[in-house]
């Protein structure tokens, strides 16, 4: 099947500016880049469905002279799911401008704290792992264990 | 039988309330259901040691011929029975062992009662994948009571570790079993079983390895006994049932059940051999060295399971005769003695052995129960413990394991000095007087019912003992499937007459009690070679590791810039195919005939190429933001004139939407965005975008270009119309053909307004509309959402009130508002709403649908609201969002099972004809439904953007820092 020269450019330069924008540092032009990137994609997802026809109108149209349904399916849920996924991220930069008076995109802190635990050899929590007390009895720990159990019944 | 297991399952279910209801006596309740399947296998007893089954099941996964299929045979009746008749006894102690203040009994009762369910269905699964799933319920069932007491950290690492190695054990087996099901043509265990002696090669040497595996890890063998002591975190009522008749027997079970047909396999007999005679010299050794009794029990059932899983694996009919015999008698001694652990730890308040002193004098009947157990656990005569140990050395001596025997032999009568030694120390330390104690100790004299129980358990040691002519043809139903190795066939009697075997019971009874001789038992502890077999630490070193190794990969991966990872992903993306791309010479099959489709396309794209560009470059935020809007103006053209109505006609809703909200949030950003990147670092953002970009467009178009096959979607303008019952092809695509895509579609946006909502409103759901959240904590404000009944409502009341309560209040000055725009859309909304709710019913044939209908009725909230601010949204919507999005979901859902309900599939279009008195003839389809809960959805999501990105941060950025001081009072009488 064959594709026109203007939508081969127009999905090039939106896919171009779309990443663009989503690799800046401010939340602003990252939420502008995925709604450039959603507008590609919807037209890539469109233009695979083939040339372009008739309205998807049974009677309307003759059935062979219609454009690709499913493909307009596809792409109408995930106009609105940019709709929903844009929303999401206003909350978020609302959120970080409310915490911060920030519009950035900042180092994770998680991940930082991660490399910092590596770098002082800080490991798994030993006692997580310990079940001794129940695998060997040393004599304080059965005492504990005996002491509780019997004020139990006495309860 | 699957009754049964209902009934099991219902119980468990039933559990927390009964003990909600009843307290601790509800046990004694819940009892009566393991008891009553007891019973019902009583019944079925004279069928099965005729040599009969008793077959059930239905077909689960035709496809893969699995089957929810159960059988009851000799092995499995003699199991099930152990399961449910202890399992009833322990569940009915647990009704005195528990005080009735425990914590957490509800989730207790309904867990055990679950795991004797799962156990019950584990041993009479006949189908491999149920066995399976039986078999890791049981590991999950454990894992919950094992940690029990979650807040005791040694709880909560031992269920941990139960649960680790038990569900390894478990995944290991399940690939074994596929791999002998598909050699054996059947997922039928009993099939399998059957045609394991026809089966050979590398695939089933596999096969029952992994089979084995998984076995052994569930029965706690070398080297992954260490689970099984850890777990004695457990209740002792809990250790009772795993340790005598539940979990750890699964695995003695399938080494039964596969001897059969596998015992011959190359790798069967050296493997268990080996691990097994190891884990019953190396339980009996650490047992006998214990001071806490419970451990003492713990390490001898890991001895003793050695012991069981050795004879089972035999593969011999004297050897699994015996084998039978023993988990019958463990399951009897060993429940028998945790309950009496269980017994003296409550009312004595310790377990340690050197603490205990006179407990024969001070509970006889308790000490009478536990001397019983354990003299049958030593193997003493006339008890079922001396009866099978002279089975099991008689299986040895008739050459079970061929030229291995004499030396397994020596093992067995070796275990058993150890099994002497520890069960002497378990009965001197427990009941006898000792000096050295503190006498003051106290002793609670326990209730009949808690003593009952442990002496049933121990006098059916005895009983069995020269009753043993009566459980014999139960077991030999099981062992006559196994070949005869020796001319004259074992048969378990209570007095062999002078034997070699009775020679060595002798022996190993008199070592035994020199072993447990003070001055000896010390030295024992030197026997340090074997217990330096201490998988445990393995097991943390490897936890360590992989933690470590997460830790480490993380720290590599994670860099903490999202920059980094999305060039990442781009990089890959390029790397991958994009090199594919040029490698294979797609790009060679793009066919570009035309320059555009049409003139007003040219016009359009070269607006959205030029919007979109500027809007990179913006500094501007609020031009960036117009400009991409722009864009999506031009791309909602695009779509018009590629003969997608309804796509084009919910991209322009969509993007006048976006547009709204994306302003509502920025105005409160500075006006312009700040440019952290250098010229340089930008033009190396172009230089990772503009390939990308590139390659999407290539690859799109080379997809085109190389497409052969038909497109899926060619036949469903016909099908919309037959079985659609609509013209609107594209609305039928959403509602029916691929409605579980909007199903999930709704899902995503339900969790997208919800999370914004959560975002902005903090501790939350939004909805009250405006002014509500308010209201609650101050004194009266008006709330135009729900008018005061006295006083008859007006029309444009909330503007002027608002104006006014405005003016009255010092700070923030009133937001521009025109009067005259609030009048237009309030004149304007009802037509909005009413064109929206006829785009929702006219979608099914002509463009429009629910998506489309349900982004009009926001956009004319979004129009009130931007008119009259989040008073007047409270007044155009009082409802909440929440509400609409739930409802919305509920009635797609519904919509869908009418489908079923009217005899088709879930989400199949039905087609009503009625005839209605004043509308005439009306058809009705039911995927409507579907699309007005698409409607609401949708909706709901805008109204949650409204409220939350719109009125909610209005209402923060009129009180900025401090709660608003003087709540607005005034106004409330004022009307127009």
């Amino acid at each position: 099947m064959t594709t026109s020269w203007l939508l081969l450019m127009l999905i090039a330069v939106l896919y171009t500016a779309g990443v663009y924008l989503l690799l800046d540092r401010s939340l602003t032009r990252v939420l502008l880049g995925i709604l450039v990137l959603g507008n590609a994609t919807n037209l890539l997802v469109i233009s695979a469905g083939g040339p372009t026809g008739a309205a998807a109108l049974v009677g309307r149209a003759p059935e062979a002279a219609m454009s690709d349904a499913l493909v307009q399916a596809l792409v109408l849920t995930a106009i609105v799911i940019t709709l929903g996924v844009a929303a999401f991220l206003l909350a978020i930069i609302h959120r970080s401008w409310t915490l911060d008076r920030e519009d950035d995109l900042t180092e994770d802190t998680e991940d930082r704290s991660v490399r910092r635990r590596l770098a002082r050899g800080e490991q798994v929590d030993e006692d997580e792992l310990d079940t001794t007390g129940c695998e060997e009895v040393s004599d304080t720990d059965d005492d504990r264990a005996g002491s509780e159990a019997g004020a139990e019944a006495q309860a | 039988m699957l009754v049964v297991l209902g009934v099991h399952a219902l119980a468990a279910l039933l559990a927390p309330a009964l003990v909600r209801t009843l307290g601790r006596r509800a046990f004694a309740l819940l009892a009566l259901v393991p008891a009553a399947a007891c019973a019902w296998i009583a019944t079925r007893l004279p069928t099965v040691v005729a040599g009969g089954t008793v077959t059930e099941g239905f077909s689960w996964i035709p496809a893969l011929g699995v089957e929810v299929a159960v059988r009851l045979d000799a092995l499995s009746a003699t199991l099930s029975l152990l399961v449910t008749g202890v399992g009833a006894l322990v569940v009915a102690y647990c009704a005195r062992y528990f005080t009735p203040s425990s914590r957490g009994l509800g989730r207790f009762a309904a867990v055990l009662v679950g795991f004797a369910g799962a156990m019950l269905a584990l041993v009479w699964a006949d189908d491999v994948v149920v066995l399976y799933v039986c078999w890791e319920l049981t590991t999950i069932f454990s894992f919950l009571l094992v940690g029990q007491d979650a807040h005791k950290r040694a709880s909560r690492a031992a269920a941990m570790q139960a649960l680790v190695v038990t569900a390894a054990g478990g995944l290991t087996m399940l690939v074994g079993l596929v791999v002998l099901a598909e050699a054996a043509g059947t997922y039928r265990l009993s099939g399998i079983a059957a045609a394991g002696p026809h089966l050979s090669g590398a695939a089933v040497t596999a096969g029952v390895v992994c089979v084995l595996v998984g076995a052994l890890s569930k029965s706690a063998l070398v080297p992954f006994h260490f689970w099984l002591p850890s777990a004695m975190a457990a209740p002792t009522p809990v250790s009772a049932f795993l340790h005598a008749a539940a979990m750890v027997k699964a695995g003695v079970y399938l080494v039964l059940r596969l001897a059969p047909g596998f015992a011959d396999v190359a790798a069967w007999r050296p493997l268990i051999a080996v691990l097994a005679a190891l884990t019953m010299l190396l339980g009996g050794v650490v047992a006998a060295r214990q001071h806490d009794l419970k451990l003492l029990l713990a390490h001898g059932t890991v001895s003793q399971l050695g012991f069981m899983v050795l004879l089972a694996g035999a593969g011999t009919r004297d050897a699994g005769l015996a084998a039978l015999a023993l988990v019958v008698a463990h399951a009897l001694f060993k429940s028998a003695l945790f309950l009496t652990v269980g017994v003296i730890d409550r009312c004595a308040g310790t377990r340690d052995l050197r603490e205990l002193s006179g407990l024969g004098r001070r509970a006889p009947v308790l000490a009478a129960a536990g001397t019983l157990a354990a003299a049958s656990m030593a193997g003493i005569p006339p008890l079922l413990g001396f009866v099978t140990k002279e089975g099991a050395f008689e299986a040895f001596l008739h050459d079970s394991y061929g030229p291995a025997a004499p030396v397994l032999l020596a093992v067995v009568v070796l275990g058993s000095v150890l099994t002497v030694a520890y069960s002497t120390r378990f009965v001197v330390g427990a009941f006898t007087d000792a000096f050295t104690t503190d006498p003051h100790r106290t002793w609670i004299r326990p209730g009949p019912l808690f003593v009952a129980v442990p002496a049933v358990l121990g006098l059916a040691g005895l009983v069995a003992g020269p009753a043993i002519g009566l459980i014999t043809p139960l077991l030999t139903g099981y062992a006559d499937t196994l070949a005869a190795t020796y001319p004259t066939p074992l048969v378990l009697k209570l007095w062999p007459g002078v034997t070699v075997a009775l020679g060595l019971s002798a022996l190993a009874i008199v070592l035994g009690v020199l072993v447990a001789l003070p001055r000896i038992a010390a030295r024992t502890a030197a026997l340090r070679p074997l217990a330096a077999i201490r998988s445990e630490v393995t097991w943390r070193a490897l936890v360590h590791a992989v933690e470590a190794g997460s830790m480490r990969v993380t720290a590599q991966t994670q860099r903490g810039s999202l920059a980094v990872v999305v060039c990442t992903v781009l990089g890959v993306l390029l790397a991958g195919p994009g090199v594919a791309l040029v490698a294979t010479g797609a790009l060679g099959e793009i066919r570009l005939d035309r320059v555009a489709d049409s003139p007003a396309q040219v016009v359009a794209g070269v607006l959205a190429v030029v919007s979109t560009v500027a809007a990179a470059l913006a500094r501007r935020r609020l031009a960036a933001v117009l400009l991409v809007g722009g864009l999506g103006y031009a791309v909602a053209v695009v779509f018009a004139l590629a003969g997608a109505p309804d796509v084009a006609l919910t991209q322009a809703l969509v993007e006048t939407m976006t547009l709204v909200a994306v302003v509502l949030v920025l105005r409160r950003l500075p006006r312009d965005i700040t440019e952290h990147h250098s010229p340089r670092r930008r033009l190396a953002r172009l230089a990772i975008a503009a390939p990308v970009g590139v390659l999407l467009a290539l690859l799109g178009a080379a997809a085109l270009g190389v497409r052969s096959l038909p497109a899926v979607s060619t036949a469903f303008p016909s099908q919309a119309y037959a079985f659609g019952a609509g013209q609107n092809v594209v609305n039928v695509t959403l509602v029916d053909i691929r409605a579980w895509d909007t199903i999930g579609e709704l899902s995503v946006l339900l969790a997208a307004a919800t999370g914004v909502a959560s975002l902005v409103f903090l501790d939350r759901r939004t909805g009250t509309p405006p002014g509500g959240s308010r209201r609650r904590r101050g004194p009266a404000i008006p709330d135009p959402a729900t008018p005061d009944p006295a006083v008859p409502s007006a029309w444009l009341r909330g503007p002027t009130l608002e104006r006014l309560a405005r003016r009255a209040r010092p700070g923030p000055a009133a937001t521009e508002r025109t009067l005259l725009l609030e009048v237009v859309t309030r004149l304007v909304f009802p037509t909005i709403m009413v064109v929206s709710v006829y785009f929702l019913f006219a979608g099914h044939n002509a463009p429009g649908g629910g998506f489309a209908g349900g982004l009009l009725a926001g956009l004319a909230l979004v129009a009130r609201y931007v008119a009259g601010g989040r008073y007047e949204l409270g007044e155009a919507a009082p409802v909440e969002a929440g509400t609409l999005l739930g409802a919305g979901l509920l009635c797609a859902g519904l919509s869908g099972l009418a489908g079923l309900v009217l005899g088709g599939e879930v989400l199949q279009t039905a087609v009503l004809e009625l005839d209605v008195p004043v509308l005439g003839h009306v058809k009705l389809v039911t995927s409507l439904f579907f699309d007005v809960g698409v409607y609401l959805i949708v909706v709901g999501l805008v109204l949650d953007i409204l409220r939350s990105l719109g009125a909610e941060l209005d209402r923060l950025g009129d009180t900025p820092a401090t709660p608003d001081p003087t709540p607005v009072t005034t106004g409330s009488e004022v009307r127009p």
